[in-house]
């Protein structure tokens, strides 16, 4: 991509906030990939004799929950579910969105209309209201809570393309490449896709740390991730009742949340700003 | 500055500039934005300080106010008001000063007023700002936009800004700077975003200003044009130093300096060697109409863009359609490339009909007839190569890529530019050369019909003849018919045979264009040659 | 602009229109509607009676004109889980969650707007910074984590439990209103330094406005319009947190009811709160529009 090449050098400039975020995320994903290695325990291995124990103990560095689980272990595999949650649930947003408002913007007319009521809709439910909703109704699979995370922001996508694939087509080299001859999915996978998706990359880097905040409240609330899996919220949510006791049950995974937003939200404003100046000079 | 006795009047210039020189920041192109500026200002006079884009004529304008970004020191240099020195850049003292003797309007006038206040509130603001009582202002404000002959001035004082014309706007900005009644006016650039008609209004409201109240008027422009009209004295600036200054007259007729004498020729139309004739009309277009559908679904309404136009072109041939803003020239335009839909009437490209034109049959008309466009900041996808834009064309009519890329090759040296080019992206080059890309791109299909949409407008005056040079040029080589769409009266003389005088979406008077322009016989023609700045120059001078 | 008023007022309805029926249809779809409104241990006669109360054996369009009837008569159907009517449950809750809710709104937009004005003012420098460091932190900041560090330091530090329906508003209210406060001052800053930089102000300052006249005359009104904008946005944000944060402080709200009756599956209370929440961002997100006409000149001209 001719834009990101273009701030190769501003690799170099990256303020040290922005540093710290990249270095915690890429500590984070490892922590999810490889922390098994660091305790012997299964995050679903009981033990009835060494319950509520705080951080520091001998055998348990993070401490145990009230059915005497490795905190550590549940917190790995609570980062590893957020995670995949978290990265496949704005994926799947990403795409339905911005496909739905490419072809509302490109082919105009009824189509047009039916995606801009749909999203007129949605925008105005909150996406945790819907998630409620539906599972309210339906049995909580991980599918399906999946899924209603993965709709999280879907129809800002939708705005944003809408709007991207429109002003693109009144871009005078669509016009130009138009009157030679170019057939229209010529146009528009070589000429305004590619000039569009930076928009929807920016988007991207703002909705991810909204949906790991999403599927951890929803989990909190004991309505998201269900037992035996865990999340980190769902962590939260059992430790929850013990919060003047046994603190580090809800604080640690608490923690792990917030900075794994924060990070990614630092790195996605760092990015914006870089593409905004690259998207402004080549206008 | 001494004052007389017997008057009261002050003599002596009323605005002193004397060494000014600014510096710019290590990012610049150039050490200084100006350097050593000199020149004096006296009452009842308009100093036209010309130059093209980057020149440093705005920074002149900026710190005699003392509005200079802060970027830009002040690094030598004297300003003095009447006599007085001002203050250095950015001092308090200098607010009470702008407005009330140095007043300032700008290019865009819409964009100078605030958009959520009524006309009358701001002018108000004003007065109140510089004390003047609250019992005088709406007269004050009444007469203001009267002296600038606005029709229903208290109409206008409710307005918001968006609800005039850009002629009105821009008379309601002269109206708030005249309000204090200062001693000189800087204009910069007034009337380069208007239409001709609109820019001869405001021209005339500036030079009885003059006349009436003495004002003086420092008048930044680029067109040489707007200088034959009203300048009493010029100086010329290129990178931010005055090349020439003296009398207008002098300047016009006996300039010393090159790039002075290049300035004017370019605004100096050329003649044209027509080609004759009888040769057979490539396109015929016949009483073409075009209606747009505007509004929701609760207030739909029907403008008519293009309407009953017909005209043909030869092949070699140039046809200009002149117009200004919003009389379908750009529509119409589209209709002839089969871009837009056109709704009656019929076109016909070499004896065939163009509108049942689909698909492959449609293709193949597209490698007849090219378009180059407005703005080439904007033609070219900023994330393809010069040669992929170029070789585009060829490649999606059946030709292989190798065979294109040389073809993209060969017409970058036809046009102008360094083979270096071919591997550039559009970012890395000036609007002169990414125009002349897009006419490469354009004949890249060696197309019979080049339709060219105000292809000069948005360029510098001098490479502006650089690029109509390389039009007539590429017409002679190559041999196809153009249409040639333009406001600039000078423009189509330089360029065209034929000319169409389009107003409304309609044609309101056809010709050879020598004939046209020298003896218009509809009163709109009439009234845009006489508006053409420096209209009595569309003489021709040297031929191209 | 009747055109403008008319279009808007009937994209609402549409909306409206269709997030009902979506509503319709799931519950209708969801499995057996009329076992699902009642109690789980009532016996086979008594569902059977409810399906034919609520008309189950007719066709699809028949049961959909019936449930847009009913809605219309207000008639919202009864909580399986308390047996009260919906309506009253709502209406017991409402008061709390508006004072929760308009509480936050109003910390948000006085600490946000002022944060970012002071930003954008002073642009590039360490106040700049420092408060766009507080809004990236207000922005990722979990509001359950946020809370529950509330009331674990209100416990160890004022030895007072900060929740429950007589304490103070204050704290769930800085809960809640933290994420909106930092998109406010993030907006506000980049609201105002456009405006700033806009060329009116430049034009004004060549008139001779003082600086602070020319900030609070010209720069304010023009950086609020698009603030009406985002506090309409805003409105869906304070809903959804406000469903967390009942949670995390017992707060009795709507919020609170709606995890409830999810966790219940008492359909009824849910089916109504969605509509409820619906209907008022619709409602709020048309008002936002029609007070465009009022406060920005140029829409008046549509």
């Amino acid at each position: 991509m001719t834009n990101l090449s273009a701030s190769k050098s501003g690799l170099a400039e990256m303020p040290w906030s922005v540093r710290i975020s990249v270095v915690f995320v890429f500590l984070f994903v490892a922590f999810a990939l490889f922390g098994g290695w660091l305790t012997p325990y299964g995050f679903r291995e009981t033990s009835m004799f060494d319950r509520l124990l705080p951080p520091g103990s001998p055998e348990y560095i993070l401490g145990t929950d009230a059915r005497g689980r490795d905190l550590l272990a549940r917190l790995v595999t609570g980062a590893q579910i957020t995670l995949v949650v978290a990265i496949v649930g704005t994926l799947i947003g990403a795409i339905i969105g911005s496909l739905l408002g490419i072809i509302a913007g490109a082919r105009r007319g009824a189509t047009e209309a039916v995606i801009v009521a749909a999203v007129d809709v949605q925008a105005s439910l909150p996406i945790i209201v819907v998630a409620l909703f539906l599972l309210a109704m339906f049995d909580n699979s991980f599918t399906l809570f999946l899924l209603l995370v993965g709709l999280n922001g879907w129809e800002i996508y939708a705005r944003l393309m809408r709007g991207a694939t429109l002003s693109a087509k009144e871009h005078g080299y669509v016009i130009a490449v138009r009157a030679l001859g170019a057939s229209p999915a010529r146009i528009y996978l070589r000429h305004v896709l590619p000039n569009i998706l930076n928009i929807a990359l920016v988007q991207f880097t703002v909705n991810l740390p909204l949906t790991v905040l999403l599927e951890t409240a929803l989990s909190f609330l004991g309505l998201g991730v269900q037992p035996p899996l865990t999340s980190l919220g769902q962590i939260m949510s059992e430790g929850r009742d013990r919060l003047m006791t046994a603190w580090w049950l809800t604080l640690l995974p608490g923690a792990l949340i917030f900075f794994l937003a924060l990070s990614i939200s630092m790195i996605g404003d760092w990015l914006r700003d870089r593409l905004d100046i690259t998207l402004r000079s080549e206008s | 500055m001494t004052i007389d006795e017997s008057t009261g009047r002050t003599s002596g210039p009323v605005l002193s500039v004397d060494g000014l020189t600014v510096a710019l920041p290590l990012s610049g192109d150039r050490a200084e934005a100006v350097t050593d500026v000199t020149f004096q200002i006296s009452a009842g006079d308009i100093l036209c300080l010309v130059g093209e884009s980057g020149s440093g004529k705005t920074v002149v304008g900026q710190a005699i106010l003392g509005m200079l970004p802060r970027k830009l020191p002040v690094t030598s240099g004297l300003i003095q008001f009447q006599g007085v020195d001002l203050p250095p850049q950015r001092d308090s003292a200098y607010r009470k000063i702008r407005s009330a003797e140095i007043a300032t309007i700008f290019q865009d006038a819409t964009a100078s007023l605030d958009p959520v206040q009524r006309i009358g509130t701001q002018l108000g603001e004003i007065l109140e700002v510089h004390g003047v009582p609250r019992a005088e202002r709406s007269e004050r404000i009444l007469d203001a936009l009267s002296a600038v002959a606005l029709e229903y001035p208290e109409r206008v004082s409710r307005a918001y800004p968006h609800q005039l014309s850009g002629g009105q706007a821009q008379r309601a900005v002269i109206a708030a700077a005249l309000l204090l009644s200062p001693k000189i006016l800087i204009a910069d650039e007034p009337t380069t975003a208007l239409d001709v008609t609109t820019q001869a209004d405001i021209l005339a409201v500036i030079l009885r200003l003059k006349a009436e109240r003495g004002l003086a008027v420092l008048f930044i422009t680029h067109d040489f044009g707007v200088v034959e009209e009203i300048a009493d004295r010029v100086a010329v600036m290129t990178e931010g130093r005055i090349v020439e200054q003296g009398a207008a007259a002098q300047v016009l007729e006996r300039p010393q300096d090159a790039y002075t004498r290049k300035l004017i020729a370019a605004s100096h139309p050329g003649s044209r060697q027509t080609v004759p004739k009888d040769a057979k009309p490539i396109l015929e277009a016949d009483n073409v109409s075009l209606n747009y559908h505007v509004g929701g679904i609760f207030n739909r309404r029907k403008i008519a863009a293009v309407r009953g136009v017909s005209l043909n072109v030869a092949s070699g041939r140039t046809v200009a359609i002149v117009g200004e803003s919003g009389s379908g020239k750009s529509s119409l335009a589209r209709c002839l490339l089969r871009l837009e839909e056109f709704d009656g009437g019929s076109i016909r490209f070499m004896g065939e009909d163009v509108s049942g034109l689909e698909r492959t049959a449609l293709r193949s008309f597209r490698k007849s007839v090219q378009v180059v466009l407005q703005d080439p900041y904007s033609a070219l996808d900023p994330r393809q190569t010069v040669r992929s834009a170029i070789a585009e064309g060829p490649v999606i009519h059946g030709m292989p890529r190798a065979e294109a890329n040389r073809k993209a090759e060969a017409l970058l040296d036809l046009t102008g530019l360094s083979p270096q080019a071919a591997d550039r992206y559009p970012r890395e080059f000036s609007g002169g050369q990414l125009q002349r890309i897009c006419i490469a791109r354009a004949l890249a299909l060696e197309p019979k019909l080049l339709i060219a949409d105000e292809p000069v407008s948005a360029l510098d005056v001098s490479i502006q003849a650089q690029i109509l040079e390389l039009f007539a040029e590429m017409q002679r080589t190559l041999g196809f018919a153009m249409l040639f769409i333009t406001h600039d009266l000078r423009v189509a003389q330089t360029i065209s045979d034929d000319v169409l005088v389009m107003k409304q979406g309609a044609v309101v008077e056809r010709g050879p264009t020598a004939q046209v322009l020298h003896f218009p016989s509809h009163p709109y023609t009439q009234e845009l040659v006489a508006s053409a700045p420096g209209g009595a120059s569309l003489a021709p001078v040297s031929a191209i | 602009m009747t055109g403008y008023i008319l279009s808007r007022v009937a994209r609402a309805a549409l909306t409206l229109l269709i997030t009902v029926s979506l509503v319709f249809l799931f519950i209708r779809f969801s499995g057996d509607p009329a076992a699902a409104l009642v109690p789980p241990d009532a016996p086979e006669e008594v569902i059977e009676q409810y399906r034919k109360a609520m008309g189950l054996d007719q066709p699809l369009w028949k049961q959909y004109t019936g449930y847009i009837g009913g809605l219309l008569r207000g008639d919202f159907g009864y909580s399986v889980h308390t047996g009260r009517p919906v309506e009253d449950l709502f209406l017991e809750r409402l008061p709390y969650t508006l004072r929760l809710g308009l509480t936050a709104l109003g910390i948000s937009l006085i600490f946000g707007i002022s944060l970012g004005v002071t930003a954008a003012i002073r642009r590039g420098t360490l106040v700049d910074r420092i408060v766009m460091g507080i809004s990236v932190f207000a922005f990722a900041m979990p509001n359950f984590l946020f809370g529950l560090v509330l009331i674990l330091t209100g416990a160890l530090v004022f030895k007072v439990f900060l929740g429950g329906a007589d304490g103070w508003v204050l704290m769930p209210a800085l809960t809640l209103g933290l994420a909106a406060m930092g998109s406010f001052a993030r907006f506000a800053r980049s609201s105002l330094l456009e405006t700033i930089n806009a060329p009116y102000m430049r034009a004004a300052e060549a008139r001779g406005v003082p600086f602070a006249r020319r900030i609070l005359r010209h720069a304010a009104p023009n950086a609020a319009i698009p603030l009406v904008t985002l506090i309409g946005l805003s409105l869906g944000a304070l809903i959804a947190g406000s469903v967390v944060t009942e949670q995390v402080f017992a707060w009795p709200g709507v919020g609170q009811l709606l995890v409830r009756s999810v966790a219940t599956r008492d359909i009824a209370v849910v089916q109504f709160l969605v509509l409820v929440v619906a209907a008022t961002m619709i409602l709020a997100n048309l008002i936002v529009d029609l007070l465009y006409l009022v406060i920005d000149p140029r829409i008046r001209a549509r």
